[in-house]
C-alpha cells in the first residue's frame, strides 16, 4: 500500500503519482491521507488502480476517472465523478452539488444524500445514491441509469434525453418532459445488477422507473412565446 | 464566487479564540476572492455601553477624537485606533448624538457598524493581510462572520466590502448576485431606508433590517427574503444574539455547515471548518435550499 500525504506533498504531486500509473503497474493500493477538504483529488486516472481518500473532499474529486477504482472516506464536494469515462468511485458519506455531471460512463455509490443536479447531463454513467437527491437531478440526461433509494427533490430529469432514472421513495416533482414509465423485466434486471455492485440492501421492485416522455425532441410550435 | 465564513460560539470557554479561529477560516477561503475582506465579530456585552466602528482612509483624522467627542457628547468616550479603524466606546444612550457630532468633527469618517456588541473591520486587499492591520487573531467574542469577496455588482471600495450593517448589531454577508436590487432599493427608499452604497448585498442587508424594524424576528425576516429578493444568494447574518444562514432555492452558490456541542459553523467549502476544535465528530451538512436556519444564545 502506497500512502500519500497530501498536506505535506501538495495536490500537483499526488496526481502526477496517480497518472503516471501504467495498466501494468504493481503498486495498485493507494491511500491519501489529511485530504482536508481540497480540490481536484485523483483527477484524471487511467489505471487499474485502487485510491482511498481518508477524509472529506472539495470540488471535483475523481474527476475524469477512467478504471480506477476510488474511495473516498467521508463527504464529497461539489462534482465528485464529474465527467468520469469508467471505473468506480464510492462515496462513504454525503456528496454536494452535481454529482457525477456529464459522466460517460462507470459507477458512481453515494452512500449518503447527494445534493441538487445530481448526474446532470449524465451520458452513461451508472448512478447510485444510496440517500435523497436535490432539485434538478438527471437534468438534460442523455444516458445511463441514476438510482435513488432514498427521495428525490424538485424537477427531477427535467429536460431528459434518454437515461433511466429508478426511485424507490417520493419524488417531489418531475421536471418538464419526464415521466413514470413502466418497470419491465429487462429494468429489473437491470435494477438488480446495479444495487448488488453498490452493495445496497433494497429490492428492485421497490422502485419505480422515470424516464423521457420524447415530446421535447421535436420544435413544437405550441412551446413557442 | 466570494468566499463566505461564519462561527456562532455555544461553548463559552471558546469565546477568546473567535478571532483567532474565524481568521484562520478566512484565510482558508482566499482564493474564492481577492478583493476585499472583512469581519464582523460580537463581542462582550457591556450594560448600558455601545460602541461605533468608524473607517477613515487617513486614519489621522482620528487623533484628538476621542477628546473632541467627550466634550461634544458631554461623557467619557474612548476611541481604539486600529490601521484605518476607530472603535469609539460610549454610552447607549449617546449614539444618536455621536453620529451627529461624528460628521461635524471627522467628516471623513464612514462608519462601519454601530451597536451595544458588533465591531466590523473591512478594508480592499487579502483576508490574510486584513487580518493582519486589524489584529483579528486577538478579538474574543460569541459569533461571528467574515467575507473575501470578489466583485461582480459594484466597485472594489472598503465600502463595497463585507459585512454590511444597516441597523443596530446587524450584519450581513453574501455570495451571489441579486438580480432586483435597483427596484428594491426604490422601495425601502420610500420606506425611508437609506441604502449607502451601489452594491447590491447592500440592499440585502438593508431588506432584512427593515422587516426586523416592523417587528420580525431574523428567522421571520429571511423567510420573506426567499419570496422578496431575487437572484442568486447564500447569506450568513448575524445580529446581537443571533445567527442565520439562508440560500436561495437553484442553490448554486456553495455552503457546508458543521455543528458540535461548542459551535455552529459556516464555511463556503469544507476547507474552511478543518481546523475547527473536534470536526472529525461534528454533524456535517449542506445547508438545503430555500430553507431558513437560525440559532440563538
Amino acid at each position: 500500500m502506497q500512502t500519500f500525504d497530501l498536506e505535506a506533498n501538495g495536490l500537483r504531486a499526488l496526481n502526477e503519482a496517480l497518472q503516471a500509473q501504467s495498466q501494468q503497474t504493481n503498486e495498485t493500493a493507494w491511500q491519501v491521507v489529511n485530504p482536508r477538504g481540497s480540490h481536484a483529488i485523483a483527477v484524471g486516472l487511467d489505471a487499474p488502480i485502487e485510491v482511498r481518500v481518508k477524509g472529506s473532499t472539495g470540488y471535483y474529486c475523481a474527476g475524469m476517472n477512467k478504471q480506477a477504482s476510488i474511495t473516498v472516506d467521508g463527504s464529497a464536494g461539489p462534482g465528485v465523478g464529474e465527467n468520469m469515462m469508467s471505473g468506480t468511485v464510492i462515496v462513504e458519506g454525503d456528496a454536494s452539488q452535481y454529482a457525477g455531471a456529464t459522466g460517460h460512463g462507470g459507477l458512481l455509490v453515494i452512500k449518503g444524500n447527494a445534493s441538487s443536479r445530481c448526474g446532470i447531463s449524465m451520458k452513461g454513467i451508472d448512478i447510485v445514491v444510496q440517500g435523497n437527491v436535490g432539485h434538478m437531478s438527471a437534468f438534460m440526461a442523455q444516458k445511463g441509469n441514476l438510482v435513488v433509494c432514498g427521495d428525490a427533490g424538485e424537477a427531477l430529469g427535467d429536460s431528459i434525453y434518454e437515461a433511466r432514472l429508478f426511485v424507490r421513495g417520493e419524488v417531489k416533482s418531475l421536471g418538464a418532459d419526464c415521466i413514470e414509465k413502466e418497470m419491465r423485466p429487462e429494468h429489473v434486471e437491470i435494477l438488480r445488477d446495479l444495487l448488488e455492485r453498490s452493495e445496497v440492501d433494497a429490492k428492485p421492485e421497490e422502485f419505480k422507473r422515470y424516464g423521457s416522455a420524447r415530446k421535447l425532441y421535436n420544435f413544437n410550435i405550441d412551446n413557442a412565446y | 464566487m466570494c468566499g463566505i465564513v461564519g462561527l456562532f460560539l455555544k461553548d463559552k470557554a471558546l469565546e477568546p479564540r473567535l478571532g483567532e479561529m474565524l481568521s484562520e477560516m478566512l484565510i482558508t477561503m482566499t482564493d474564492r476572492g481577492p478583493d476585499s475582506a472583512g469581519i464582523a465579530v460580537y463581542s462582550d456585552d457591556h450594560e448600558g455601553q455601545a460602541k461605533l466602528t468608524v473607517q477613515a482612509d487617513d486614519p489621522s483624522r482620528f487623533a484628538g477624537l476621542d477628546e473632541d467627542l467627550s466634550k461634544a457628547l458631554g461623557c467619557d468616550v474612548t476611541v481604539r485606533v486600529k490601521d484605518t479603524h476607530a472603535v469609539i466606546d460610549l454610552p447607549e444612550a449617546k449614539m444618536a448624538e455621536a453620529r451627529t457630532a461624528l460628521k461635524e468633527l471627522c467628516p471623513d469618517a464612514r462608519v462601519m457598524s454601530a451597536g451595544e456588541v458588533i465591531e466590523i473591520y473591512k478594508e480592499v486587499g487579502l483576508p490574510g493581510d486584513v487580518a493582519k492591520r486589524f489584529d483579528i487573531p486577538h478579538l474574543a467574542g460569541s459569533h461571528g462572520i467574515g467575507h473575501t469577496r470578489m466583485a461582480t455588482e459594484s466597485a472594489v471600495t472598503t465600502l463595497g466590502a463585507h459585512p454590511f450593517s444597516t441597523g443596530a448589531d446587524q450584519c450581513l454577508v453574501h455570495n451571489g448576485s441579486l438580480s432586483n436590487h435597483n427596484s428594491l432599493r426604490r422601495q425601502l427608499a420610500r420606506e425611508g431606508i437609506t441604502v449607502e452604497t451601489e452594491n447590491d448585498s447592500e440592499v440585502a442587508a438593508a431588506y432584512l433590517t427593515w422587516k426586523m424594524q416592523q417587528g420580525h424576528s431574523l428567522g421571520e425576516a429571511l423567510e420573506a427574503g426567499l419570496d422578496d429578493l431575487d437572484g442568486f444568494y447564500t447569506f450568513v447574518v448575524g445580529t446581537k444574539d443571533g445567527f442565520g444562514v439562508v440560500r436561495d432555492p437553484i442553490a448554486c452558490k456553495p455552503a457546508v455547515m458543521a455543528e458540535t456541542d461548542q459551535y455552529v459553523a459556516f464555511g463556503s467549502e469544507y476547507r474552511a471548518l478543518v481546523n475547527l476544535p473536534g470536526i472529525e465528530e461534528a454533524r456535517v451538512w449542506e445547508p438545503e435550499p430555500a430553507t431558513v436556519y437560525f440559532w440563538k444564545h
